[in-house]
This record gives structure tokens, sequence and C-alpha cells, in this order.
């Protein structure tokens, strides 16, 4: 295989990715696994620039760390009292998630295998259009509207179920 | 050669053609030259070294915007403000961080260690990439990418990350309250300005800096401020909200000085705490050039065809204009409370946002191309909106005060 400048950095995103990755499961401080999340996810919107989906990338960024994990650190900040976390592993839970790791694997194998001309689709460097518009259209104007609206109905519906669980009654 | 990174992240300052500048550069400059330069880790080194100098004179903005505040804090309160470093005190600044680079950089024993010492880079890296989808002018753009406000605005929502870093490694209880303070603040008031961006993007049909810039090149009332009334009211809440995000004070809550010493950066000393003083400059001023870029024409003057108020020296006369107007409010206007903060921006500016898209599309609708009668149409009911809501707003606060908290 042709070693290239983009390989480097494509390695040293995907080493990045896992890496982090593997902190975020095996690091004892909640709070370090939670910023090790962050770099995961950072890394993974690097591989959707590789893959020329530039909007998605942002997305990936905007959604993920600037919402969801300021959110966990919210929570972990607010609630936890102690920090470090032993976490007890029994014999059977081991070999459950042990099988289901194992199934998800198979999974993902069998999809990159199945999926057509994986493997002589090299990199030649031709630009594919620019994602953002084909989106729009996609989600706005063709076959995923439906989806797309029921998605959002059901993220009214969790965001007044919110408001009411946290709301205090109030007796007059 | 540019077939070899994926061109839509590349750094390239647009010279015309939107060809890859580093690697041109590289072609014809070096390689006459040295002709055994390799071509392709070299254009990686040419980049760094234009990354090298935007590192090196972004923080020059800092050095003469804090001397600016001060003085302009003297002007305010009636003081002259620093004198006696160099000529009217213009080299204070520079003093000042000769002091703090030899000052103790002192660590928090009881505190969390590596996550310390990582905050104060995350949010000064992160306030400088959102420089790289600025364009500065014509030529002047580091990456002109498809998705440039976007980016901006991911880049921008990660410095919150940094806040919280440094707020909870501190170990101390005002850094922590300061953080989760900032945290709050941050993630709000993203909702206003994204709503914001977004009529502007409607309007434009782009997420592209230098389409946006380039969709107002036909003199002052082509700017997006003037092209619809919507946009006009987008761009107050765009740039009150962005004030919200940089801290500053009407909404300085996170590091306010009466209530808990100095926020998420009270443990950090030396040359730390001149990354977040920086890093606070910085983002003052790129948040003034979004605001110019997307309402203010960016880098197109005033008159069509001419360069006044436009090109590279417009474009900072401008931005440097709104930062004066975040000074001047900053001197003016008393901290809000934590309930007001929250209320303008629950209440009032995400209403109003939603409405605005509302207004925008409806805009868009009807007229499809911008000509004299939509820019006419949208100039005349911005004017008597003014007027109206002058007249209203004076006659409401002549009569009612403002409404006391409720007793906690």
């Amino acid at each position: 295989m042709e070693f290239t400048l983009k390989t480097f950095i494509f390695y040293g995103f995907a080493l990045i990715t896992i890496a982090s990755a593997f902190a975020v499961v095996t690091v004892r401080n909640i709070v370090h696994a939670a910023f090790a999340l962050m770099v995961t996810l950072f890394g993974v919107a690097g591989l959707y620039v590789f893959l020329q989906a530039d909007f998605l990338a942002a997305t990936q960024v905007i959604v993920y760390v600037g919402g969801i994990l300021v959110l966990i650190l919210f929570g972990v900040m607010m609630t936890s009292g102690r920090l470090e976390m032993r976490i007890h592993i029994e014999r059977g839970q081991l070999l459950l998630g042990g099988g289901i790791s194992l199934a998800l694997l198979m999974l993902l194998i069998t999809v990159i295998a199945n999926t057509p001309g994986w493997k002589n689709r090299t990199d030649d460097g031709t630009l594919l259009p620019p994602t953002t518009e084909r989106i729009g259209e996609l989600i706005l104007k063709e076959k995923f509207l439906l989806p797309f609206e029921v998605v959002s109905v059901l993220l009214l519906v969790a965001l007044i179920g919110a408001a009411l669980i946290s709301r205090k009654e109030v007796r007059d | 050669m540019s077939e070899i990174l994926s061109e839509s992240f590349l750094p390239k300052i647009n010279l015309q053609e939107g060809t890859n500048w580093a690697i041109d550069f590289v072609k014809k400059t070096i390689l006459p030259i040295f002709p055994d330069f390799p071509v392709q880790s070299g254009s990686v080194l040419v980049m760094l070294a234009c990354a090298g100098i935007f590192v090196a004179v972004v923080p020059l903005l800092p050095l003469v915007l804090v001397l600016a505040e001060r003085k302009v804090a003297a002007r305010f309160q009636n003081r002259t403000g620093p004198m006696r470093v160099g000529p009217w005190g213009t080299l204070q600044t520079l003093a000042d961080g000769i002091k703090l680079i030899f000052k103790e950089d002192y660590i928090p024993p009881q505190g969390d260690k590596l996550l310390f010492l990582l905050a104060p880079y995350v949010i000064f890296a992160c306030s400088f990439a959102v420089f790289a989808a600025i364009p500065f002018s014509q030529k002047i753009i580091v990456s002109d990418f498809n998705i440039g406000i976007f980016y901006i605005m991911a880049i921008s929502s990660v410095i919150v990350m940094g806040v919280i870093m440094a707020g909870w490694s501190s170990n101390s209880k005002w850094s922590l309250l300061g953080s989760l303070r900032s945290a709050a603040q941050i993630v709000s008031y993203e909702i206003p300005l994204g709503l914001s961006i977004l009529t502007v993007v409607m309007l434009v049909q782009s997420l592209s800096m230098s389409e946006i810039v380039g969709s107002q090149d036909g003199g002052i009332f082509t700017w997006l401020i003037f092209r619809s009334p919507f946009t006009f009211i987008a761009f107050f809440i765009f740039f009150i909200s962005s004030i919200a995000e940089v801290n500053r004070t009407p909404f300085d809550l996170p590091e306010a000085e009466s209530e808990i010493v100095a926020g998420f950066h009270t443990e950090y000393s030396g040359m730390r705490f001149a990354l977040f003083f920086i890093a606070e400059y910085a983002n003052m001023f790129a948040v003034s050039a979004i605001g110019v870029t997307l309402f203010l024409g960016g880098y197109e003057g005033i008159l069509p065809g001419y360069d006044f108020l436009g090109g590279l020296p417009g474009f900072v006369i401008k931005s440097l204009g709104l930062v004066f107007v975040m000074m001047w409010l900053r001197w003016t206007l008393p901290r809000l409370r934590v309930d007001q903060l929250m209320n303008l921006c629950w209440k009032y500016f995400i209403p109003i946002s939603f409405f605005n898209i509302l207004g925008t599309g409806v805009w868009g609708l009807i007229f499809r191309n911008d000509d004299v009668w939509s820019i006419g149409i949208s100039c005349a009911i911005i004017y008597v909106g003014l007027i109206g809501a002058y007249t209203v707003a004076g006659r409401n606060l002549a009569r009612k005060p403002e409404p006391q908290p409720s007793s906690v």
C-alpha cells in the first residue's frame, strides 16, 4: 500500500480515536472518562472529514461535544460525591457482555464484507460534491421527510416530559 | 498534487483559482532553489508556518485590545487610564505580559493536575481554530470550506468543555460555580445565536463564509442586516447572544468578581492565566468579525465598486467597531442576575428567533431575488419599526418600573 501523507494522518486519527475510546472504558476517574470521550468524538469527526462528509463532522462536534457531553459532565459534577469508580464484574456479566460484543463485531464484519466494492475502491482523490445540500433535500423534500418529522415530534415529547418531571408541583 | 488530502478541509488562501496555495508556493518558489525539496511534506510545513503566523499575530490582538479596553474604561469613568509605560501608556500591556511570563505557574495540589494543565490549551486552541474560517479579505481566508459558518459554530461550542475542565480540575468552589454558570449560559445562548445565524443562511442559501460575503457586494443596502426586517432583528439577537457567549459584562456571571472571585480561572496564574486572557480577547474579536461577515458586509465596502470601508482595513475597522460597542456596554450596564439572564434567553430571544425564521422563510418566498423593491420595502419596514419601538418602549418604560424578584 502506498504510504502517503493522507494515510499517515488517517492512521493518526484512527489511533487517537481507538486509544481514547479504550481510555473511556478503562479509566477509573469518571470525569477523565468523559473528557476522553471528547477526544474520541473529535477523532470520529476527523474520520468523517476523510470520508468528505464535512457537514456530518461538524454536526458530530456540535451535537455530541457541545451538547451531550456537556450534559454528561453537568450530571457528573452535580451528583457524584466520589469520582473513583471501582466496577465489579461478575462472571455472568463478563460472558453476556463478551457475547454481545462478539455478535456486534460479527455484524460489523458482515456489513463491511457485503458492502459492494469497498476493496477495489481506492481514494483516487476525486472530490465528491458537498453534502450539505443533498442532506437538506433528502430530509426536507424527498424520502426521509416522514422519519424526520417523527423524530422531531419525539424530541418535542421528550422536552415536554422533561419540563413536566423537573417542575415542582405548585399548589395554591 | 491536490489529491493528497481531501480538498474540503485543506487550508487555502483563495488566490482566485482556488488552487492549493501551499503546494503552489512550494512548486513556484522553493523548487527552483532546492530541487530536492519534498513537495508533499514540504507543503505541510508551509501550512504549519502559516498557522504559526496566525498563532503569532492573534496574541498581538489582545495586546492592543486590552490597552484599548483600559483606555475606554478610563474615558467612561473620566480618568486617563495607564499613562506611565511608554508614550500615553501604550506599552502597558506589553509590560503586563512580560510580568505574567515571569510569574509562578501554580498548580493546586488537591486539584486534578492533568486536566488543570490541559484546560487552557483547549480554550486557546478552539478560539484560534475559529479564525481559520473567517474571511479577512477576498484573498486572505485560511480555509474556505463550504460549511464555514457551521464549522465556526461547532468549534466554538467546544470552548465550553475547556471552561468546565478548568473549573472542575481547580478543586475550588469558586471555579466550579463559575464553570457551571458559564456552561449553562453558553449552552443556552448558543440556541438564539444559531437561530439568528440561520436567518442569514436562509437568505444566502449557503453556509460558506465567502459566499455569504459575496452576496453583500452591492453597497451598504445589500448588507444582510438591511436585506430583510428579520435579519435586522437577528443581528441584534446575534450580537447580544455573542456577548453572552464570550462572558462579557452584562453577562459576566461566570467570572463575576464581586461574587465568585474570578470564576473558572480563579486558580490559574502566570502564563496559563494569560492564555485565558488572550483567548477571551481573541474570542471577542472573532465574534465581532463573524458578526461583520454575516450582517455588515464583511470585507465589502459601503459603495458598490469602491473600497471605502471595504477590503482588509474596512473589515478590521468594522470588527473593531463592534468590539468597541462591547466595551461600551461593559462599562455602562450592570451585571444581570441569573434569572434575568435565563429569562432574556428563553422567554425573549428564542421565541423571537423562531418568529424570525418563519418570517425569513415567508420573505424569501415573496421576494425570490433581492432587488430594489425588496430592499426598499425592508428598509422602510425597519425604519417604521424602529420609530414605533422607540415610542412604545419609551412610553412603557416611563410608566412601569422593573418588576422586583419574588423573595426566595
